[in-house]
């Protein structure tokens, strides 16, 4: 029998070793971006993997939630006559909380798996440290392009993403509840503040370090073979899930915390 | 000259210690490389063989102990200062560590336009005699490394290592998981290549007839420290029981096989 509070305690040890080791990899990572050279044309390639292709999957879940979002606030408004409250509503959930965090969320499945993914299995071929014998440092190469292509695409991506969530909420608000579009539109248009888009793109940047920086983390240090890169796989996709929502909640309180 | 060769050794490991968790894996590790001399460090699987190496190339540190690379101590600089060093090594992986995502001829060149800086075109022309050298078309030049068999992997990871024209090259398992026809081809590339250059070079191997062509001298690892060393005409009357039955692969004798990974 192992004593209950010696497995509590070990665990909190590892917890606090983990998040030691990630801490020290992020500040190294950070200090190689002054570090030059930077490999611009690698952050173009990630740029592109991230922006461009995750436009589909971060398009259609801002859609659908904008869309449900308006169903779900005109049904709730109704009983209180404040059926004009949906679009104010829609631009203010999507813009401040949906829009960033659903995006970065849907990002961080497609794009933290397959950072670890491809830098796992070039760990465990060998293939970072080949780079090492060949004159090039393997954080400036591999982490660094991720990481900036990363941060600067991510509020793209979410722009783009609570204009659409935004269209869904019209949508659904025109064409099915009956609203009119010109309102619908102004009302939009009234509710929305500079410090609620500057507050989108703050939260989309630090998403993208994080998922960045997550991919990169378990991928760069995954050992153990097939399986390891497996592991870091999951690892980087949970991981970068959990810190972006808590980012996001620590963020949300900076912001809006004072707004009573 | 012979003399001053003689007190700059260009590589000088001397009584190096590492452990991963509670295993030492390198326990008073020492071994001392002379200039244009080949070394070859035998050994069972999991003796730290390639920790020796990954330690000179800085990618591992050593708890304790002195690595010195053509008279300069490295385990006290920095990545950055280390460079410099690095640049003088060249090394042959296992599994040959083709970088996959990018075509062959920019996989020997990368040392060049990376680390170097050279531009592409000039670097492409060297890749492509480098390849030659090894016995490759230049229209392999043009293939991505999954497309290439793991002998012609072997060939291109060569070509890399020797592109920059290293003093130094390391050979971590070169013979590893070819055919015994494909293993000599292999050796033989090696010492052509290995002479062409005048290199220094440090290789490990548990296949005896790859370290009997390409060693001028052979050590012989075991339990973290080297157990033997001498030329390797001496090798099959080292008079050490170890090395017997390592060169003669009997299972019965003082090594005993750890089967499980500690």
């Amino acid at each position: 029998m192992t004593n209950p509070l010696a497995t509590i305690g070990r665990v909190f040890l590892n917890a606090l070793a983990e998040i030691g080791r990630l801490s020290h990899f992020a500040a190294i990572a950070v200090m190689h971006i002054f570090m030059p050279p930077i490999y611009w044309r690698l952050a173009l390639q990630q740029m592109w993997l991230i922006g461009y292709n995750s436009l589909p999957v971060v398009g259609l879940t801002a859609l659908f939630t904008g869309a449900a979002l308006a169903q779900q606030i005109f049904v709730g408004g109704s009983r209180f006559n404040a059926e004009s409250v949906v679009p104010g509503v829609v631009v203010i959930a999507i813009v401040r909380e949906l829009g960033p965090v659903l995006g970065g969320l849907m990002v961080a499945g497609r794009v933290s798996s397959a950072m670890a993914a491809e830098l796992g299995t070039m760990r465990v071929t060998e293939q970072i440290d080949a780079l090492t014998t060949l004159s090039t440092d393997p954080i400036n190469y591999l982490v660094v392009p991720r990481l900036i292509a990363a941060v600067l695409t991510l509020p793209l991506l979410v722009l783009v993403a609570n204009t659409i969530g935004v269209l869904g909420g019209f949508v659904i608000g025109t064409e099915r509840l009956g609203l009119n579009s010109g309102t619908y539109l102004q009302v939009t248009a009234d509710f929305l503040e500079n410090a609620d888009i500057v507050s989108s793109m703050v939260k989309a940047a630090v998403f993208g370090f994080i998922i960045a920086l997550m991919g990169s983390y378990h991928g760069y240090n995954s050992r153990g073979g097939a399986q390891g890169v497996g592991k870091a796989t999951t690892n980087a996709v949970v991981s970068a899930f959990i810190m972006i929502l808590l980012a996001n909640l620590i963020i949300t309180v900076i912001v809006f915390g004072n707004q009573v | 000259m012979t003399e001053q060769a003689k007190i700059t050794p260009m590589i000088q490991m001397d009584n190096i210690h590492k452990s991963f968790g509670p295993k030492h894996v390198l326990s008073g590790f020492s071994l001392t490389v002379q200039k244009g001399e080949s070394v070859v460090i035998i050994g069972g699987s999991g003796t730290g063989k390639s920790v020796a190496l990954k330690s000179i190339l800085g990618i591992l540190k050593p708890e304790q102990g002195s690595i010195k690379v053509d008279g300069t101590e490295i385990t006290t600089l920095s990545n950055r200062e280390r460079k410099p060093i690095l640049a003088k090594i060249g090394m042959l992986f296992q599994g040959a560590a083709l970088f996959d995502s990018i075509p062959v001829w920019q996989n020997v060149a990368f040392g060049l336009i990376q680390g170097k800086g050279m531009n592409k075109v000039e670097a492409r022309e060297i890749a492509i005699e480098k390849l030659r050298r090894v016995g490759l078309t230049p229209d392999v030049g043009d293939l991505s490394p999954a497309e290439l068999s793991g002998g012609m992997q072997k060939r291109v990871g060569l070509a890399r290592a020797i592109a920059s024209e290293p003093e130094i090259i390391f050979f971590d398992e070169p013979t590893t998981g070819l055919d015994p026809i494909m293993s000599d081809v292999i050796n033989d590339l090696i010492v052509e290549c290995v002479q062409d250059l005048g290199a220094t070079t440090l290789s490990i191997t548990h296949d005896m007839a790859s370290a009997r062509k390409i060693a001028d001298r052979i050590a012989m690892l075991y339990q973290g420290k080297i157990i033997w060393e001498g030329d390797k005409s001496q090798i099959d009357a080292s008079g050490n029981d170890y090395v017997d039955q390592f060169i003669h692969g009997r299972a019965q004798g003082p090594i005993e096989m750890q089967l499980l990974k500690p």
